[in-house]
């Protein structure tokens, strides 16, 4: 995995509360066998009408933040079903961080798997950031956001902020310790 | 120190740790068809083995049809997914129950059925409802594509302890045939909200939860995570015992584990738990959905709620609100029993399992599914369906035209032939409502399955209590 490093730009604002993963890919788009590619499925069927056209009143359409890798939304963002293909559209699409005031469990470990960073912060933060028309700066060795000449600091386990910095393939991680695994084996029969 | 019983299956699983987290053991890994592919390929690219096939089983539910096995898979796609769960449970040495197998199933409900699902253990699978085998008193979560191929690999996982939630169902039911598990949980996600268990698990107790058959749990335990619960348990009894014991999987030396469980599966007295809730089973009616997500749910005898009514001065959920009725074409003080539907699923990892279907059948009493309704029945498993048509159900859903199918997934989330179309509304028993769940425009209800077989034969939500 890629190393993270900071982020800047607009920050799309997706005003909604309880964004279930269903919305963020729906059902048709599972069937690949890949993880590349699913960028342009991204929120499908709010971006796009039946005839496939972009809907103009849709967030993600609007040509000002066409290049903005920031997303900011609401409470409970990515509920629902464990699909990571949420995550991979996501990424693919080019978003880096998603801001809400808080996020489903496996969505936000999804997240961490795929290079993307999920800042939570307070409902009053989320409103200020949903109306900053300029770039927003994130830091995340320094746990910072920078928006409209303010600075404020997010939480993040240091763990997994380990993990996005040094782009740890946590797999290999968990492979340094299988003398330990084998031995819990041995006690440990079921 | 007293511990809850999730805090001694935590403890008992901890193998190191890594970084400040804990790596856990996991005891038994099931895989299907949509979130595996992408793990198989990650452990191919980097030539990992998967460390214990034994304790890794595979089956295909989601993209299934449900009609005529004997029939090739139209949907390409779909074909090509089943496909390649064949081949990599080839290749990496794990058992697959297939779409021959007479274990075939919805993957939730084989595991308990087959006895790969027990008590005090910690059990993984790529899909969100992996919290049913909560009902065995095991630790059960689902997880991402990324986090299936570190457990093929490690068969462990790195993770950050949760916190406990005691969700307490006093007292009894009242109309024990009419309000089911399903209304339990919907009237408990109803109250708490779909993030109401995030970071948690959920430990169920009391007199109600007791009362419960396994079926009835698994229902129960299946919807944690539509309240944003990471697990859902209950601890195991006599009639968690009894249903394990004899099944295919189950370890030979069962009486001694059971012992051991006994003495140990238990949360202590004076255990705190970090949050605690509270409903009386007394309380509760037959439930419906009226929005797109689970909690945007009502009593049977209530009206469509105005979406400030069901906000109670939250802005955004407000706004979910109106757009849920929007998507939904409904009106705020519509009365629930007035809402006419279109299709009835019967079915899923949360209500296809043979109570499920008794309990379906006995509403019918002769009776025929309303003209304007088409009913799919869809058992949960191959074993379902065989002892199920033992009971001639089969027979009672066919003379009441109601369609009787071959197990999957089905209409739960439109990944297979079973979807809504555009705009019609269906009674489900599934777990989700979200837009587009079961169809792209399609309008889901949520309901139990006394429920939806009294909607197809009234063709449209009844008070089920009146009808026994």
């Amino acid at each position: 995995m890629e190393k993270f490093s900071k982020v800047s730009s607009t920050a799309i604002p997706l005003d909604r509360a309880n964004i279930d993963t269903d919305q963020i890919v729906p059902k048709q788009f599972l069937k690949l066998v890949q993880r590349t590619g699913f960028g342009k499925f991204l929120f499908h069927d709010w971006r796009f009408d039946q005839g496939g056209q972009q809907k103009p009143d849709f967030v993600l359409n609007d040509p000002k933040y066409s290049n903005s890798h920031i997303l900011v939304t609401g409470e409970n963002f990515g509920c629902g079903s464990s699909r990571e293909h949420a995550a991979w559209a996501l990424k693919d699409y080019g978003l880096d961080v998603i801001i809400a005031p808080s996020f489903a469990d496996i969505f936000y470990n999804n997240c961490f798997k795929n290079g993307i960073l999920p800042i939570q912060i307070p409902r009053n933060i989320i409103g200020e950031l949903m109306h900053t028309v300029s770039k927003i700066e994130v830091d995340l060795e320094h746990q910072t956001i920078k928006y409209d000449s303010k600075i404020i600091q997010f939480a993040i386990d240091d763990g997994r902020k380990k993990t996005l910095l040094e782009g740890l393939d946590d797999i290999a991680v968990t492979l340094q310790y299988q003398e330990k695994i084998a031995l819990y084996e041995k006690s440990h029969t079921l | 120190m007293p511990q809850t019983l999730f805090e001694k299956v935590w403890n008992s699983h901890k193998v190191t740790e890594i970084d400040g987290r804990t790596l856990i053991y996991i005891d038994r890994h099931l895989v299907h068809e949509v979130t595996s592919p992408q793990a198989f390929d990650g452990l191919r690219l980097n030539k990992r083995k998967v460390r214990r096939p034994d304790l890794t089983f595979a089956t295909m539910d989601h993209n299934v049809p449900t009609n005529n096995r004997s029939l090739p898979i139209v949907d390409q796609i779909s074909a090509i997914q089943i496909k390649t769960l064949e081949t990599n449970c080839k290749e990496f040495g794990i058992e697959l129950f297939d779409l021959h197998s007479p274990y075939q199933g919805i993957v939730h409900v084989i595991g308990p059925e087959l006895g790969i699902t027990l008590p005090g253990t910690t059990i993984v699978c790529g899909d969100s409802h992996t919290s049913t085998h909560g009902a065995f008193g095991a630790f059960a979560l689902g997880i991402g594509t990324s986090d299936v191929e570190h457990v093929l690999a490690t068969q462990c996982l790195v993770m950050d302890k949760p916190k406990t939630f005691e969700i307490r169902v006093d007292g009894k039911r009242k109309h024990r045939h009419a309000v089911t598990a399903k209304d339990i949980i919907l009237s408990i996600i109803k109250r708490i909200g779909t993030a109401g268990g995030t970071g948690t698990v959920i430990e169920y107790r009391g007199e109600a939860i007791s009362d419960l058959s396994m079926d009835e749990r698994m229902t129960v335990c299946n919807m944690s995570i539509e309240a944003g619960a990471r697990a859902g348990l209950i601890a195991p009894d006599a009639k968690t015992f009894d249903y394990l014991k004899g099944r295919k999987y189950t370890p030979k030396n069962y009486d001694e584990l059971v012992e051991s469980w006994k003495a140990n599966l238990v949360t202590d007295n004076g255990a705190k738990f970090d949050k605690v809730f509270t409903i009386n089973a007394n309380d509760i009616v037959p439930q419906v959905s009226w929005g797109t997500n689970p909690a945007m749910t009502s009593d049977v005898t209530d009206m469509v709620p105005h979406p400030s009514e069901y906000a109670k001065g939250n802005k955004s959920e407000e706004d979910a609100a109106k757009k849920a009725l929007e998507y939904m074409d409904l009106k705020p003080g519509t009365q629930i029993t007035d809402i006419k539907i279109d299709r009835v699923f019967i079915g899923s990892c949360t209500n296809a399992r043979l109570q499920d279907l008794i309990e379906a059948a006995d509403v019918i009493h002769g009776r025929k599914a309303s003209p304007n309704v088409r009913v799919m029945v869809v058992p949960g498993s191959q074993q379902v369906k065989k002892q199920a048509e033992e009971m001639g159900l089969d027979k009672i859903f066919q003379d009441a035209n109601f369609e009787w199918r071959e197990s999957g997934c089905s209409m739960c989330l439109g990944m297979n032939p079973d979807i809504l179309l555009r705009g019609e509304r269906c009674a489900s028993t599934s777990n989700r409502n979200f837009e587009g769940r079961q169809g792209t425009g399609g309008r889901t209800h949520l309901v139990s399955p006394v429920m939806a077989a009294a909607a197809a034969i009234a063709g449209h939500f009844v008070d089920v209590r009146e009808w026994f």
